[in-house]
């Protein structure tokens, strides 16, 4: 065991600490921005919303992350260079990044699998309670901002832990796609340093971590809000 | 070998000429590893649950360890440690008898890898499952004095399934996708396949709409794999749920 190589490279293993949490962050938020619509078109929606909903579900749980990575950066990323308009365009150093793919990717796919779980948990709100809501006259928009939408985020919330631990095991995925994340630096030390074990052991170790703080800090969401049974 | 200007039905022509018979094998590879992968994983679920619920104290503490180590580290971080641990082991208890060092066959250890990764979860999927069964039938085999091994084969087996399956289910799918990580070891499985002929289509300066519809046949493919899992495992459920009281 050598660990003289920490002392050299710990600001590349601190920022990419600082992607994968970025990763992380922005793909849970944009992908639950989609999820909530997704899951009430197929709970709720007419059936003109409620299949396309379902077949981008069913396509995203049914295909390895992985490929989704790639059909993003190597596929639609050779296609936006071929526009010159793009290529002027103040968008253009993003569009060449593959952070910026890796964070599409990972909000389509975080999105699929939260929107199906939204889809249980828009059904999962007992019926009586729509329907007393109904009953004293709110309107549509009113009874899913006050009752089915914070009832059915309850409902959720026990999986919610879970289901952000897996998209955090999921975002090492982006070093192959060029992203310097934890697991891109731990890649760039272990060809530099011609080191195996130690870069790999302590990146598990900085994923434990992170998944053990996620968890108090989902704990302690859970404990703020009151659940009667 | 290929033009710049051939077309996408030559590019995915079976033959030297196109990539079809590539892409065939490497659903082959996949669907083999991930089977083979499962299969590995079932087999150490079913020690691990066993080990867990009536080992002793030594026994269900290196099963916790080992389901909770694997499944706190993501996939990927697993399978590169787990490949070069392996291969570097088996090596050196080779040189230790006076081998020489093999090159590790890509395709065993994907298998091994993705097992060990797969019997962390069946593992659990698998506990639980015993744990639903009504204690009364696992009672009455044993008032029947059958013993342990018969009582598991005739008993616990069949009456845990039923509530192991959307488990299980779920855990083929995760084979499946999982097995695509192979790939990062340089296994040439579906995913790499395409990765490769994306990368000739790149290099000969080929259509880049090309590589759309790689990457789209890919994921078809394995959507297609996934869709009749589900299809499967719907009617296996239906056939291990026969004789329950159905819900109404």
């Amino acid at each position: 065991m050598d660990w003289s190589w920490l002392l050299v490279y710990y600001p590349q293993l601190l920022h990419g600490l600082w992607i994968t949490l970025a990763l992380l962050v922005l793909s849970v938020f944009f992908g639950m921005l989609m999820a909530v619509p997704i899951g009430f078109a197929q709970a709720a929606g007419p059936r003109w919303l409620a299949w396309p909903a379902k077949a981008f579900c069913t396509f995203i749980r049914g295909t390895p992350l992985l490929v989704q990575i790639w059909f993003f950066y190597y596929g639609l990323g050779i296609l936006f260079p071929l526009i010159p308009e793009l290529r002027t365009s103040f968008l253009w150093p993003v569009l060449r990044e593959g952070f910026f793919y890796a964070v599409v990717a990972f909000s389509l796919s975080y999105a699929g699998y939260e929107g199906e779980v939204m889809r249980g948990a828009f059904l999962g709100v007992p019926k009586g309670e729509i329907e007393a809501a109904r009953a004293i006259g709110m309107s549509p928009f009113t009874l899913v901002r006050r009752i089915w939408f914070p009832r059915a985020v309850r409902l959720v919330l026990p999986t919610l832990a879970g289901e952000t631990v897996g998209q955090l095991k999921a975002t090492p995925l982006a070093f192959t796609i060029t992203v310097m994340d934890l697991m891109g630096a731990t890649n760039m030390i272990r060809q530099n340093t011609y080191r195996t074990y130690e870069p790999l052991m302590l990146v598990a170790l900085f994923y434990m971590i992170i998944t053990f703080i996620m968890v108090l800090g989902f704990n302690w969401l859970e404990r703020l809000v009151p659940q009667k049974r | 070998m290929l033009a710049a200007s051939t077309s996408i039905f030559t590019m995915l022509s079976w033959g030297d000429q196109g990539y079809g018979d590539e892409i065939a094998l490497g659903t082959l590879v996949t669907l083999q590893v991930s089977f083979l992968a499962y299969l590995l994983g079932f087999a150490i679920g079913l020690v691990g649950a066993v080990g867990k619920l009536a080992g002793g104290a030594i026994t269900r503490g290196a099963f916790n360890v080992y389901t909770t180590l694997v499944r706190a580290v993501p996939e990927l971080v697993l399978i590169l440690l787990l490949y070069y641990a392996g291969s570097d082991s088996l090596n050196r208890l080779l040189g230790g008898v006076g081998l020489g060092p093999v090159r590790i066959n890509a395709l065993v250890a994907g298998i091994v890898v993705l097992g060990f990764v797969q019997g962390a979860y069946q593992t659990e999927v698998i506990r639980a499952a015993i744990q639903a069964i009504p204690i009364g039938q696992i009672e009455a085999a044993r008032a029947y004095g059958m013993g342990p091994l018969l009582r598991f084969r005739r008993v616990v087996l069949p009456a845990m399934l039923p509530f192991a399956i959307p488990g299980l289910a779920n855990l083929w799918l995760n084979a499946t996708k999982d097995s695509a990580l192979i790939s990062v070891v340089g296994l040439s499985e579906l995913a790499l396949t395409t990765k490769q002929a994306a990368g000739y289509i790149k290099y000969t300066q080929g259509n880049p709409l090309y590589l759309l519809v790689f990457y789209a046949l890919t994921a078809a493919i394995y959507l297609a794999i996934s869709l009749a899992s589900n299809q499967f495992f719907a009617w296996l459920e239906r056939r291990t749920r026969r004789g329950q009281r159905q819900p109404a």
